[in-house]
């Protein structure tokens, strides 16, 4: 369980939200809402350690994620605005890089099947350079499909994505929520995984007393 | 599913880059072409006497192997950083610090044992002893890894400046200096007829000191430069 309280947080002099707190729970799909340069992305980093809380806590089930640092890096899955994938190498050996550095170590077979449920048939040995953007995205995107991770923090999921892409991420998300796992993630797409109650956060703009309130 | 362990990710790091080195490999090449060029120019500049070059010879070759191991050093962690892989190596379930230990192996395999290799046949320009040769490259052996591990630190720092480049130099350059001057002391020794031991039992030390702090340094450095 993911429970954050007191939450502030700013990027030079600005600050961004304060006095955000949320749970999620087991099972749960929360989506940050926002203007752009509300902190949504802040607010995912701050999540991933990246970016240090000016006050508030962060905690995995029960313990602070700043003393936990491996063990709750091993329980979680990030995927930003990059891709993270490298446009010399193929998608094959892209996926079972990235898998290997989020602790998976995952056989040539795995992989294949992973990229082409996301739709990669045939492109699997093709280095990514070569590929059209939303093809990128969904070597990175493939990531999901072999992690174990119960927490999944999504920046912009389905950017430069096609419609048959989102449906697949809708389902793997709702697949995930199934397992038991946990989804934060923000978009500017509507975004609907079939029979889950989707918890929204609204972070608001409003000047310097700006606040995140969970709906 | 399987499960990495710290030294298979340790590995894993290593392997990822040295496929992308053989991937690019202009700028394995630049490198070693640069260092090259570098010490032959010396004896076109100063003049064929062959006394003033055999006692020239180590301290050229050893800041020539300084400043190319320089000229990669922005490469680093600069094109992991821009496409993200940084922010997963960040997340990964084992410390930062061994993948950053991995990625410092792989950059001294790519750019400084590629010197190391070259040195003797560049040596031979200055009219070098086999014995000094001998010295040359176990001193090189011993110091180019430190020169890759204290560079990583300057690299982590400079991480996303503009003109970060120069200022790397700057602030590495110095820190490199005691590695140069045990690297040339070796082979001056030689040709005096002193101990060589007590210049490379020093380097040793140094890279010793250096395979112990420095990946941490460069792993706090690296969340740093990331906020």
């Amino acid at each position: 369980m993911l429970e954050v309280s007191n939450l502030a947080c700013s990027r030079g002099d600005h600050r961004l939200f304060s006095g955000l707190s949320f749970a999620l729970h087991p099972g749960q799909i929360m989506q940050v809402q926002g203007e752009n340069g509300s902190g949504k992305t802040s607010l995912l980093r701050t999540l991933c350690g990246f970016l240090m809380p000016d006050e508030g806590d962060i905690l995995w089930n029960g313990s602070s994620v700043s003393e936990l640092q491996e063990e709750y890096y091993a329980e979680m899955l990030y995927l930003g605005h990059l891709n993270a994938i490298k446009d010399e190498l193929s998608g094959l050996e892209n996926l079972r890089i990235s898998a290997g550095m989020s602790g998976i170590e995952l056989s040539e077979k795995d992989a294949i099947a992973a990229l082409r449920r996301m739709g990669l048939k045939g492109r699997e040995l093709l280095p990514t350079k070569v590929l059209s953007q939303g093809q990128r995205r969904r070597v990175a995107l493939a990531r999901l499909l072999v992690s174990d991770a119960k927490l999944w923090v999504l920046d912009e999921p389905l950017a430069a994505l096609d419609v048959a892409a989102v449906a697949l991420i809708e389902e793997l998300i709702a697949e995930h929520l199934a397992r038991q796992g946990m989804v934060i993630f923000t978009t500017h797409q509507p975004l609907q995984v079939a029979g889950m109650e989707m918890r929204t956060l609204t972070l608001t703009r409003a000047g310097s007393g700006s606040r995140g309130r969970p709906a | 599913m399987k499960k990495e362990t710290m030294s298979g990710l340790f590995m894993l790091v290593i392997r990822r880059d040295l496929m992308l080195a053989m991937r690019r490999r202009a700028d394995v090449l630049t490198t070693l072409i640069f260092f090259v060029m570098v010490v032959s120019l010396f004896p076109l500049g100063v003049g064929p006497e062959m006394d003033m070059l055999r006692k020239m010879a180590p301290g050229v070759l050893w800041v020539a192997a300084l400043l190319s191991s320089m000229l990669s050093l922005g490469r680093l962690f600069s094109a992991d950083h821009l496409d993200g892989t940084l922010e997963q190596m960040m997340l990964a379930p084992q410390s930062l610090s061994m993948l950053v230990l991995g990625k410092m192996v792989a950059h001294w395999m790519v750019s400084g044992l590629p010197l190391v290799l070259m040195a003797p046949v560049l040596g031979i320009q200055f009219d070098m002893s086999a014995e000094a040769l001998g010295v040359l490259i176990i001193g090189l052996l011993l110091g180019t890894p430190i020169l890759s591990m204290i560079g990583g630190i300057g690299a982590a720092l400079t991480l996303g400046l503009r003109g970060g480049g120069v200022l790397l130099s700057l602030l590495v350059l110095p820190l490199c200096i005691p590695v140069l001057i045990f690297g040339t002391g070796a082979v001056e020794a030689v040709s005096t007829g002193l101990s060589v031991a007590s210049h490379l039992s020093l380097l040793g030390a140094l890279l010793v000191l250096a395979l112990a702090f420095t990946p941490w340094v460069t792993a706090q450095a690296l969340r740093i430069s990331m906020e």
